[in-house]
């Protein structure tokens, strides 16, 4: 036993290349609560002041009006300010669009889930904008066979009021389509259609595979959020309705 | 087996006794190290402390009350790191306007050692985290995400040897899978890496080769899936010669961390403290330098 330890000693102190070691005894852990109890450091909140001082004054700029709050919990199958978004990006993607392919967009389709906040009744500023999409998700147009398309609509017949706009669907008493339609027409066989949504959708996100393999793709470089900034800024009064563009009879 | 352990730890610490002036060979009374390790997770841009009509942390957080706290226990023990781990960007303004620069510029202001890379830092493409890094005075590490051909190439390291009071502690970074999380366009020709193999090319690294005393892995992998996915408690499983998992992700408040036996049956301590940096987690590791040591196994009050 003796013999064996010295000659450990010794190899070990003739190999000499330990920078340390230390044997490892004890462990002990705490979580530390931040809380108000404790003294903000001077330095830090000084340092923040500036860049706090630019967000505030930026995030309170009035940019339209709201006589009434808004909520995406008005659904199911619409509401109005998931008819607002749709048609938003309806209506301020399209001329992008357009400018780039030569084409319009058939129409719009966003998710429920995406609509983060409440829009509050009174003045709408930026932080509204940031509250409903603090997200930086980004507009797609993306070309749809017409199986696609149907994909889509059955995709919708849960009845979860996902954003839609320039599409209208109506559901029978047993939730099956009674009629669906695009810019006012039945979907045709023949043709392809032009979706415009958002890059999270198009990725599989909420399982809304049948955007996934479009037959071509436009990547607008729009985020929803500056669309809805730009819409705002464009209206005086932000009073949309719920509508007919999807119901169930 | 543990008193073969026992000979091996005994002679290992005498060796260094007898590396001082030999008068000193066995004349050395009881000398204990303490490393105290700081990290939080899943920050998410919150610098400023939720309000106090907050639903769910009323007044709680806030880096400036943070650094405070940080600066008491550094003032305790000085031998203390603070790490975190990972998603630092997006979740407040502060991320949609100045893309990192202020989460990164106060990291820095407290001395953060290290951090590693969550999803959410590629919220402004490699090329928008790449834009931050001249901000981060910490190391950034990262051992399972391959940068080559994108602009973060050569800004992170695998992993990095700290020593203080003598002892080494070897930190390194893995990264959770970007698929479905994280956009191409994003993440461009960022590769990830098996979290298992290349954790065990690290502790390899870091305890064979480099002896490190104390091995830590800053994980963005989540803590635990009812699913089969990697996470930081079955990496733990899988792996031997780490000794702490600071862990992100999942935005998990564990009471106390998790104690998990590794390959070897050795107990790894696996912690997360929620997000938005409402805590801040501390462990302490005490070493025994003295070179008649008997213990063979580690004390873990938690």
């Amino acid at each position: 036993m003796i013999r064996i330890f010295l000659s450990l000693v010794l190899t070990i102190s003739l190999l000499g290349c330990k920078d340390s070691q230390a044997t490892l005894t004890h462990i002990e852990s705490h979580q530390l609560p931040v809380t108000d109890s404790i003294q903000a450091n001077q330095d830090v909140l000084d340092y923040i002041a500036p860049y706090r001082k630019r967000i505030d004054e930026e995030m309170s700029a009035v940019l339209a009006y709201a006589p009434q709050s808004l909520s995406k919990k008005e659904g199911p199958y619409n509401t109005a300010i998931g008819n607002m978004m749709a048609d938003a990006v309806f209506k301020l993607s399209n001329p992008v669009f357009k400018k780039r392919t030569g084409k319009n967009i058939d129409a719009v389709l966003l998710n429920h889930g995406g609509i983060r906040s409440t829009l509050n009744a009174g003045d709408v500023t930026m932080r509204s904008a940031f509250d409903i999409m603090p997200f930086e998700n980004s507009v797609v147009v993306v070309e749809l066979t017409s199986d696609q398309v149907n994909e889509m609509f059955d995709y919708l017949k849960s009845g979860t009021a996902h954003p839609i706009s320039n599409m209208q669907l109506v559901l029978d008493e047993k939730n099956e389509i009674k009629t669906a339609t695009i810019n006012g027409n039945s979907v045709e066989n023949s043709k392809t259609y032009f979706i415009a949504t958002n890059d999270y959708l198009q990725q599989g996100g909420d399982h809304m595979t049948f955007l996934s393999e479009p037959l071509s793709m436009e990547v607008l470089d729009y985020k929803i959020r500056s669309i809805l900034v730009d819409y705002f800024k464009e209206q005086d009064t932000i009073a949309p309705v719920r509508d007919n563009r999807f119901i169930k009879e | 087996m543990e008193r073969r352990k026992f000979i091996k730890q005994t002679s290992i610490a005498t060796a260094v006794v007898a590396g001082t002036p030999s008068f000193n060979l066995f004349a050395e009374t009881k000398k204990s190290k303490k490393i105290t390790i700081l990290h939080t997770n899943d920050v998410h841009s919150h610098i400023d402390p939720f309000s106090p009509e907050d639903a769910s942390f009323p007044n709680k957080g806030g880096v400036a009350r943070r650094l405070t706290l940080i600066e008491a226990i550094r003032k305790e023990n000085p031998n203390t790191l603070l790490l975190d781990a990972g998603d630092i960007f997006q979740g407040t303004p502060y991320f949609n306007f100045y893309g990192g620069e202020l989460e990164f510029k106060l990291m820095s202001m407290m001395q953060y050692d290290a951090a590693t890379i969550g999803n959410h830092d590629f919220d402004n493409g490699v090329n928008g985290l790449a834009a931050q890094m001249p901000n981060a005075s910490f190391k950034m590490l990262s051992s399972n995400y391959d940068f080559t051909n994108t602009a973060m190439d050569g800004l992170t390291k695998p992993y990095e040897i700290f020593i203080k009071d003598g002892i080494k502690i070897g930190v390194f970074g893995i990264g959770i899978q970007l698929e479905g999380l994280v956009t191409p366009a994003l993440s461009k020709e960022t590769q990830y890496l098996d979290p298992t193999e290349i954790s065990q090319d690290m502790t390899r690294i870091l305890k064979e080769e480099q002896n490190c005393d104390l091995v830590i892995c800053l994980s963005h992998l989540g803590y635990s899936y009812k699913y089969d996915k990697i996470s930081d408690v079955t990496l733990a499983k899988k792996t031997k010669n780490i000794d702490l998992i600071i862990g992100g992700h999942t935005h998990t408040f564990l009471e106390k961390p998790t104690i998990v036996k590794n390959a070897a049956d050795v107990d790894v301590i696996v912690n997360q403290v929620g997000w938005a940096g409402v805590n801040l987690g501390r462990i302490d590791f005490e070493f025994d330098l003295n070179g008649k040591a008997t213990a063979t196994s580690k004390t873990i009050t938690i």
